[in-house]
């Protein structure tokens, strides 16, 4: 499968599993929401221009908004944590040349904890982010930092099991072949 | 100028990321659902049809809780019919006054249109529900929304098939009510909180309020109809600094598992607009 016709499946899937099964959860207390969809931007390939990446993301957030009724909601948070990508993959990233070698971030090409850490810092970020939207509507300090924490832990939690459940077998790719 | 170019070819993704930025948060506090949006229909009629093809699957998960609404709801309506009530006939002479009856729908106030739930959120602090019935079915913005126990929301945006609801569960909502029992006006908005429960506010001090006393809209609110079920009240705070209780209120309507609801036109809603717009033009 090419890597476009992947991408685009996992622009669909993420999209229709978020606004189905996880917008549908009955909410077990305020704090909660359970967010997955953003894994799709940390997902995206290694080789992707910056412009390129901007770009997917504002779509991919715009999409999610449609379904769910505030345009701009989640696009906001989606275009920062693909502006900041870039950067943060240049740090976590072990060797020089190494996002040469695999297609996109994954356990297997960034090492277990460089991963985690990766993919931490982002569920952080993103929701520090999309809560803070939320709160200058209603303004309440208690509910800024108990959400975003709440969101961030279940989230983290998700991504965790995705990962588990469909580990992503990829191919170490060298000059030669 | 050749140093302008210079700096945005060095910057240009900052200048791109800016720019997103900038539209999504301008989308955000420019397209609150009560604005119309230029491409919004077309939009809302793509999801809408998705929309559609899940509710088929998830509708048959509550059709029994459904059918004991609507049939709920018929029980409650056949008592309230004419022929269950008949007192012995004093009248002598049996005068047919064809004056006041409805024959050309002049006197009619409220229109009830029928419409099926095909999306709907209450997990997030500002829900939407989305109806299978736009504007070409008849549905216009600010119409009420009324479900088979009790109310459920506004209308705030259409699409030509496609109605988009502001639920009672959105943080803007705001509806005037009043509690059954004297008639006392106060309104309900909800705090973001649990779905299940609502807040009554401004009802003063020396009102007569008792845990499950039914509050129902009160008579102001033009767009709604007067006594429809709101909630019950579930608990009454009375804060210390004002004259006012704030009540907790338990909703009518089961937010988790709505499937048909009613439009409510108010077809003498734009001359009663027409002329309270006057007086502000007056003054």
């Amino acid at each position: 499968m090419s890597q476009l016709v992947r991408n685009a499946i996992r622009f669909m899937v993420f999209i229709l599993i978020q606004v189905y099964v996880l917008n549908e959860v009955p909410p077990l207390h305020q704090f909660i929401t359970p967010y997955l969809y953003f894994l799709f931007i940390l997902w995206l390939p290694f080789n992707i221009s910056r412009f390129g990446l901007l770009l997917v993301a504002f779509l991919f957030g715009i999409s999610l908004d449609y379904f769910t009724g505030r345009l701009g909601l989640h696009a906001a948070p989606c275009v920062l944590i693909a502006y900041l990508r870039p950067f943060l993959i240049n740090l976590l990233i072990s060797q020089e040349g190494q996002e040469l070698n695999y297609a996109e971030p994954s356990v297997k090409s960034l090492g277990w904890a460089p991963y985690f850490l990766y993919v931490l810092i982002f569920t952080f970020i993103h929701h520090a982010y999309l809560v803070f939207i939320e709160w200058m509507d209603f303004g309440n300090v208690i509910y800024f930092l108990g959400k975003v924490t709440a969101t961030t832990g279940v989230s983290f939690l998700l991504i965790f099991i995705t990962e588990m459940m469909f580990f992503r077998k990829q191919k170490f790719r060298t000059n030669t072949a | 100028m050749r140093n302008i170019f210079l700096f945005i070819r060095r910057y240009f993704n900052f200048l791109f990321f800016l720019v997103l930025q900038i539209l999504s948060i301008t989308l955000l506090v420019k397209y609150s659902p009560s604005h119309q949006a230029t491409y919004a229909g077309i939009a809302s009629e793509v999801t809408g049809n998705v929309n559609t093809q899940y509710n088929k699957v998830q509708y048959y998960f509550q059709l029994k809780e459904t059918n004991r609404q609507l049939s709920e709801e018929n029980a409650r309506l056949r008592n309230l019919m004419g022929t269950n009530f008949e007192g012995p006939d004093t009248a002598r002479v049996a005068i047919v006054d064809s004056l006041v009856k409805d024959t050309v729908g002049r006197m009619r106030k409220f229109l009830w249109l029928p419409a099926k739930v095909v999306s709907n959120s209450v997990s997030a602090q500002s829900n939407f529900i989305t109806l299978h019935r736009g504007d070409m079915q008849g549905v216009k913005k600010d119409m009420a929304v009324v479900g088979p126990t009790g109310l459920v929301g506004t209308v705030v945006e259409v699409s030509e098939n496609y109605a988009l609801v502001m639920s009672l569960l959105h943080r803007h909502s705001k509806v005037s009510s009043m509690l059954q029992k004297g008639n006392i006006a106060g309104s309900v908005d909800w705090d973001g909180k649990d779905p299940n429960f609502l807040t009554l506010r401004n009802i003063p001090k020396s009102a007569q309020v008792a845990k499950g006393d039914t509050v129902v809209t009160s008579t102001y609110s033009a767009n709604f109809p007067s006594d429809i079920m709101v909630g019950t009240v579930h608990a009454v705070m009375a804060d210390p600094s004002s004259n006012f209780f704030t009540i907790r209120l338990k909703t009518a309507t089961n937010f988790f598992s709505i499937q048909y609801v009613n439009v409510v036109e108010n077809v003498q809603w734009g001359e009663q607009r027409k002329l309270e717009t006057t007086i502000l033009k007056n003054q």
